[in-house]
């Protein structure tokens, strides 16, 4: 385990080395400060919107964290060789699989912590409420969900070439989940077959990311979701990670790592 | 001959400020999104529009707390419900019963995937309406031709909120926007009538409404009979208001004739017509 601790820290000093979070933090400051700024009908208690705002550019920005930082892993350690002194070390290929997915997905928790820091202070300060509970709830539901798109990306970064591609495929297949994967089963009724049956199992084998998407109940003040339901979303970001996890382990082992 | 960098990028530079000033004033021409008024309009172009429609539909998504069907959703093209409101529709249980488009769980992911979604019917109130505001002047500024942006605006400022100067002015900013509006020549009357008792000012929009309707195009008239309705209904009640029965009585016989609902109005013409015989001095 310790072994596993220790790429996964090598993993977190590179994020925040990177200027990638920076960045990003940055832009989402200055956009969402803008927003709050601007006057509409003379109404300072107008908030709904900026959190709307606040909270998209989060996620966007959560996610470019987390698939760019876990797709150049592996294939920049190739590059570099530095993969070869790793492995020589007493350390297996799926610890380092298992490490490079505890750095990428602590470092996101980590940039997640900050967005969300920032997030509960700007509306705070003009809300005057602290739903906590609330935003814990959603900055873990969003955590899990990353959970499994940096497996997913781990797993894409072992099978095509560069890391370039690895981003734009995990970024068409995240965001085609989160806009329609929860739609799929309607469409497919709408369609002739066999493009009816295809979607149908697409439906059903996907992870269904637009689960972990509780940005409403946040922007409409709406609650909590019932713990039951998180746990077993969990769980099942759990099993989808772990199935991702080991795809990406069995690819790696027999990886030819000399290019 | 030889030229150096330097006399080369001087030579260049004087080129190309002889032309920037024999061509600024033809590129005017060009294009007209520089002459827009607004900043959304020289950024977007007409492109501009769609977003418009995008922002009015954010207003109707905040106004149900985020209960919307999506593009995949049945009674995703039906009528936004915050126009049907500023109209003074209220909801029965029938519509209630027909904005469930989520219907039954389809299989399991579809009922454990409604714990992360929002699945109550919810209309904004206690004053949370102001969250719809900025969806509201986002779209009157990207498409200034939409009035329903701001009768719908305005209908929110005035009833809801309590911001009646606010909601005159949007008004007239539509009106500015679009001289010819019925719909903003009625909510403007409204506002004259309802709010400041100023009756003779509401009598004078409403009768200019009637006079613009009067010149659309036929089809438009048939398609916008419910704002002549409105304008006419109006007019009769402030008619007899005023004890003006027989001039109420006027507008509600035209009102009949484009009302679903004609009885219930003659209904109204009898008990003016009852006044007017009861006031009417008995001849010796």
């Amino acid at each position: 385990m310790n072994k596993i601790f220790a790429v996964a820290g090598v993993v977190i000093k590179e994020l925040y080395r990177r200027k990638d979070f920076y960045v990003l933090f940055v832009l989402t400051a200055v956009l969402t400060l803008a927003a709050g700024a601007v006057n509409f009908f003379h109404d300072e208690k107008i908030i709904r919107y900026v959190k709307d705002l606040c909270l998209l550019l989060i996620w966007v920005s959560a996610l470019l964290v987390a698939i760019i930082t876990t797709a150049r892993q592996i294939p920049a350690e190739r590059e570099a060789r530095t993969i070869f002194p790793l492995l020589a070390k007493p350390v297996s290929r799926a610890q380092v699989i298992a490490g490079k997915f505890l750095g990428c997905w602590l470092a996101t928790g980590v940039a997640l912590f900050i967005f969300y820091f920032f997030f509960a202070i700007i509306t705070g300060s003009r809300e005057h409420i602290w739903p906590v509970g609330v935003y814990l709830e959603a900055a873990w539901m969003q955590w899990a969900m990353l959970a499994i798109v940096i497996a997913m990306v781990l797993l894409g970064s072992i099978y095509f070439a560069a890391p370039s591609s690895t981003n734009v495929i995990s970024f068409i297949v995240v965001a085609g989940i989160l806009l329609v994967g929860g739609h799929l089963n309607a469409i497919a009724l709408s369609q002739p077959e066999p493009m009816q049956t295809v979607l149908a199992w697409v439906y059903f084998v996907i992870p269904h990311l637009e689960w972990y998407d509780l940005r409403d109940f946040v922007v409409y003040d709406l609650g909590t979701v019932p713990a039951r339901a998180v746990a077993l979303a969990t769980l099942y970001a759990a099993v989808w990670t772990g199935i991702f996890l080991l795809l990406a382990w069995f690819g790696f082992r027999r990886k030819n790592l000399t290019t | 001959m030889k030229l150096s960098p330097l006399s080369l990028l001087v030579a260049l530079l004087a080129l190309a400020f002889t032309l920037a000033t024999g061509l600024a004033r033809r590129a005017d021409n060009w294009s007209n999104r520089a002459k827009s008024d607004n900043v959304f309009g020289m950024l977007f172009g007409d492109g501009r529009k769609l977003f418009a429609n995008h922002f009015f539909t954010m207003a109707d998504v905040y106004f149900h707390s985020g209960y919307y069907p999506s593009v995949f959703d049945q009674g995703a093209a039906e009528q936004k419900e915050i126009i049907a409101a500023s109209h003074g529709k209220k909801e029965t249980e029938e519509d209630e019963k027909n904005e469930n488009f989520l219907g039954k769980p389809k299989d399991w992911i579809d009922a454990f995937g409604r714990n992360f979604r929002i699945t109550q019917h919810t209309h904004l109130e206690h004053q949370n309406e102001r969250e719809m505001l900025p969806w509201l002047r986002l779209a009157a500024d990207l498409d200034p031709q939409k009035i329903e942006t701001y009768t719908v605006g305005a209908y929110f400022l005035r009833e809801h909120l309590g911001r009646l100067e606010q909601a005159e002015a949007f008004l007239r900013e539509g009106l500015r926007n679009n001289p010819d509006s019925c719909e903003i020549l009625f909510e403007l009357g409204r506002i004259f009538n309802d709010v400041h008792h100023d009756y003779d000012r509401a009598r004078n929009v409403w009768q200019l409404g009637v006079r613009k309707f009067s010149t659309l195009p036929e089809q438009r008239q048939k398609d916008d009979k419910f704002v002549y309705e409105e304008f006419v209904v109006s007019l009769s009640h402030l008619e007899r208001d005023a004890g003006n029965y027989a001039l109420a009585i006027d507008w509600l016989r035209k009102a009949q004739k484009v009302s679903p609902v004609p009885g219930a109005l003659q209904e109204q013409i009898d008990a003016l017509q009852e006044k007017i015989t009861s006031a009417t001095p008995a001849k010796p």
